[in-house]
């Protein structure tokens, strides 16, 4: 078992979570993910990418956004309860190199949480760093100040501009893109948000690096789930992956894809959904 | 016709009667017919998950086992990748004598009520036997594997008079790591701890079982059988550790540098499935049939009420495949809801790798078998969601090189079939965490892992491996084969350490 050892809310629905797991914080690099049930009997396995860890301590931080019935539930869970399944490190690491030029990180909304260790490792492999990080407003923003420890250079976006600029991360990041001298670019976010920076780097020939988070079950190259299109072949996210060149990615398979049980959890699986809300008002 | 368990039993009964005190002629026992396995009936089996096939009555078991000729050269035992001693165990139970006929069995194989149930037996031990060749018809042999699984389920029943021998011997201080708990591994854990060296069993997956727990579904193969397994191995004293990926969690080598493993067994299965690379085949609703079954299976999803993980919702759903898999693929179809479930298959029926009994039970239950016949397109709507297959007719073709008639498609013979879902079933490759995770370990072209054939010890010395990770996608019973010459090169090793 695997106790939770503290809780923070990050803004409205967003939670970071560090979980007791010395060997995963042992282990893991930067850009590798975790599968987590709350359940062993009859919960679902989700993946989350592992967004610290503290190797003294033998902790891992995860922070997740409170959507699905899993996820609402692990929400309402407090210090010093237990998660039965934290499987992990899972997937292959971020490639960390001293690159030439500028390292550019693009995140948005939750995506910000895995992008963190990888911008760090970067910076502490010698990279200058830009972040560039979006949220639909400023209450949904997080790991500001986290990042604004690494980047040699921060920009914020938001939809309605309730902070940083207004707008979408693609407009800076074309911007960044002008100035030149990029070496890479990694992105993480929303698909159609990592789709249109991989559309925005291209004709700069910025190789692009996404992490794509898809549907998964075993997460160890057994059950296929999270096939999805590279360069027009299949690729299974949990073994080759997570991450893959953006610009060989199918982001509208990934889209479609992941919707595939979306009608199911809203219909079949609405008493899941309605126990975890009615536990979650109880609660407050 | 349906023939209920009673009325089976009943009949069984009647001829017990009047042999049970005779010494039986040859001629006389070739003139018992073999007995049917009881069954649920097929329309309410195919909406349960309750066990298909419900296992011989004593009785059935007797007249069974009295059928035996007795053969002096056992050609019975010629195909059985354990070597179990079959006519030995098949006389005991004639006599009444289970105990001793589980014996019999455990001295080869520690897994009869699994393998029981799960095993080609066609295609191994019935394949030969003396019985089936007289009556012309295989399916007139004597019942190898129903006996084995009247034994293993009479001992579940009987524990307290006939409990099973857990002895080990004292402890050598040595220490193995089992990866992976599949067929392969719970045999290696067995059999190593059986020499008094410590043994710890990895599983990825939250509970232990590896294929016999994610892909055999619960109407085959009853988990609890398999939790009774797990449940032997630690109290001999194997640590059963789930949630723990070897190559991820922790490396391969540092089981060894760091943690003091003396010796290590690769046992992790089978890895990514085989796609076709056909036009369609990333819409939504394609999926392959290990991912199909491990939500069914290991996640529960048929259990609307109290599962998480969600089961796509078809009612017309296509498996492409023959094999076993592929049956439990169509046949689950039809538990999670599925009206009308078709399978494709590129060969003949014949051709078909599946067991017998399992092609039997999905045609009763009333899967739609397609032979020659290959799905060439998946078809979709604007959202990406399958809507229709696209298939083509084939013929088999002159023989090729190897003797082997091949299909070939016939011209202009495409036609589509509305569909919900398709499940591909065609098969693995091998799963490269732990080839891409450990330096010096050997694989082949496939990616499976090479070994020494008499000792499965692999390039890395105290290193060895087993199951389908070394031979591709393969049976229960071949794994288990495997996992005992694992087992044995393994003590052999530690012995001179």
């Amino acid at each position: 078992m695997f106790a939770i050892t503290a809780k923070e809310q990050l803004s409205a629905d967003v939670y970071s979570m560090w979980i007791h797991a010395p060997l995963i914080a042992e282990e893991r690099q930067a850009g590798q993910f975790i599968i987590l049930q709350i359940d062993n009997e009859f919960g679902e396995r989700v993946p989350l990418t592992i967004a610290d860890a503290n190797r003294e301590t033998g902790d891992v931080r995860i922070i997740f956004q409170a959507v699905g019935a899993s996820t609402k539930r692990l929400a309402q869970m407090s210090i010093g309860d237990t998660l039965p399944v934290f499987l992990g490190p899972l997937g292959r690491p971020t490639e960390i190199k001293k690159h030439e030029g500028i390292v550019v990180c693009v995140g948005g909304g939750i995506g910000v949480a895995p992008l963190h260790p990888i911008a760090q490792a970067m910076k502490q492999a010698g990279n200058k760093v830009i972040v560039i990080m979006g949220a639909r407003n400023k209450d949904l923003l997080i790991l500001e100040d986290e990042m604004r420890a690494i980047a040699d250079e921060l920009i914020i976006c938001t939809d309605d501009g309730s902070v940083g600029r207004k707008g979408l991360v693609t407009e800076p990041l074309k911007e960044v893109c002008e100035r030149g001298n990029i070496s890479e670019c990694v992105t993480i976010g929303p698909p159609v948000m990592m789709k249109f920076c991989a559309l925005t780097t291209l004709p700069y020939q910025i190789p692009t690096v996404a992490s794509l988070n898809s549907i998964m079950i075993d997460g160890t190259g057994m059950c296929g789930g999270c096939r999805v299109l590279v360069g027009g072949k299949i690729k299974f996210v949990c073994v080759d992956g997570p991450e893959f060149d953006a610009h060989q990615v199918d982001f509208d398979n990934l889209m479609k894809r992941n919707r595939s049980f979306i009608p199911r959890e809203r219909e079949d699986h609405c008493n899941l959904l309605r126990m975890a809300d009615e536990k979650a008002s109880e609660q407050n | 016709m349906f023939i209920s368990r009673e009325e089976l039993d009943s009949e069984a009964q009647t001829l017990w009667t009047s042999i049970k005190n005779k010494a039986l002629t040859p001629k006389e026992r070739i003139a018992i017919d073999q007995q049917p396995m009881p069954v649920q009936e097929p329309s309410i089996r195919a909406r349960n998950m309750q066990e298909v096939a419900m296992g011989y009555t004593e009785t059935q078991a007797r007249v069974e086992a009295s059928r035996c000729l007795q053969c002096k050269n056992a050609p019975c035992m010629k195909d059985c990748p354990v070597s179990i001693n079959i006519p030995a165990f098949i006389h005991e139970i004639a006599k009444g004598n289970y105990a001793d006929a589980l014996g019999i069995i455990r001295q080869s194989s520690i897994l009869p009520a699994i393998c029981g149930r799960v095993c080609p037996q066609e295609s191994q031990c019935q394949k030969h036997c003396t019985m089936g060749a007289i009556r012309k018809d295989i399916n007139q042999g004597i019942a190898i594997g129903r006996l084995e699984r009247f034994v293993a389920d009479w001992q579940r029943a009987n524990e307290a008079s006939a409990p099973i021998d857990n002895t080990v011997k004292p402890a050598t201080g040595k220490k193995v790591a089992v990866v992976g708990s599949g067929p392969s591994g719970i045999t290696v854990a067995a059999d190593v701890r059986r020499e008094g060296h410590d043994v710890t069993l990895f599983e990825a997956f939250q509970k232990p079982g590896g294929v016999l727990v994610y892909g055999i579904p619960e109407f085959r193969l009853p988990k609890a059988i398999v939790d009774k397994e797990v449940e032997g191995l630690k109290k001999m004293g194997v640590h059963v550790v789930p949630n723990f990926v070897v190559g991820r969690t922790r490396k391969l080598r540092d089981l060894m540098d760091k943690d003091g493993f003396d010796a290590v067994y690769i046992g992790s299965g089978a890895g990514l499935p085989r796609f076709m690379g056909i036009p369609g085949e990333e819409l939504v609703g394609v999926f392959s049939a290990n991912e199909y079954l491990t939500r069914a299976n290991l996640m529960k999803a048929y259990d609307n009420a109290h599962a998480a993980t969600p089961y796509y919702p078809a009612k017309r759903v296509a498996v492409l495949g023959g094999g076993n898999v592929a049956m439990d693929a169509a046949r689950m179809a039809f538990r999670l809801g599925a009206e009308e479930v078709y399978l494709v298959y590129r060969r003949g029926r014949n051709e078909m790798p599946a067991r017998a009994e399992e092609v039997e039970h999905a045609e009763e239950e009333g899967v739609n078998f397609q032979f020659l016949c290959n799905i060439e397109r998946v078809i979709g709507d604007e959202n990406g969601v399958v809507t229709a297959i696209e298939c083509l007719r084939y013929e088999l073709g002159e023989p090729d090189a190897s003797g082997r008639r091949s299909p070939v498609p016939i011209e202009g013979s495409a036609f589509t079939l509305p569909m919900d879902a398709v499940i591909i079933a065609i098969g693995n490759a091998s799963n490269p965490l732990i080839p891409q995770t450990t330096t010096g370990l050997e694989i082949n072209r496939r990616g499976n892992i090479v070994v020494n054939p008499e000792t499965q010890e692999t390039s890395i010395p105290g290193v060895f491996a087993g199951g389908d990770i070394v031979l591709g996608a393969a049976t229960v019973i071949l794994a288990m084969g495997e996992g005992r010459r694992a087992a044995k090169g393994i003590n052999a090793y530690l012995a001179q350490k």
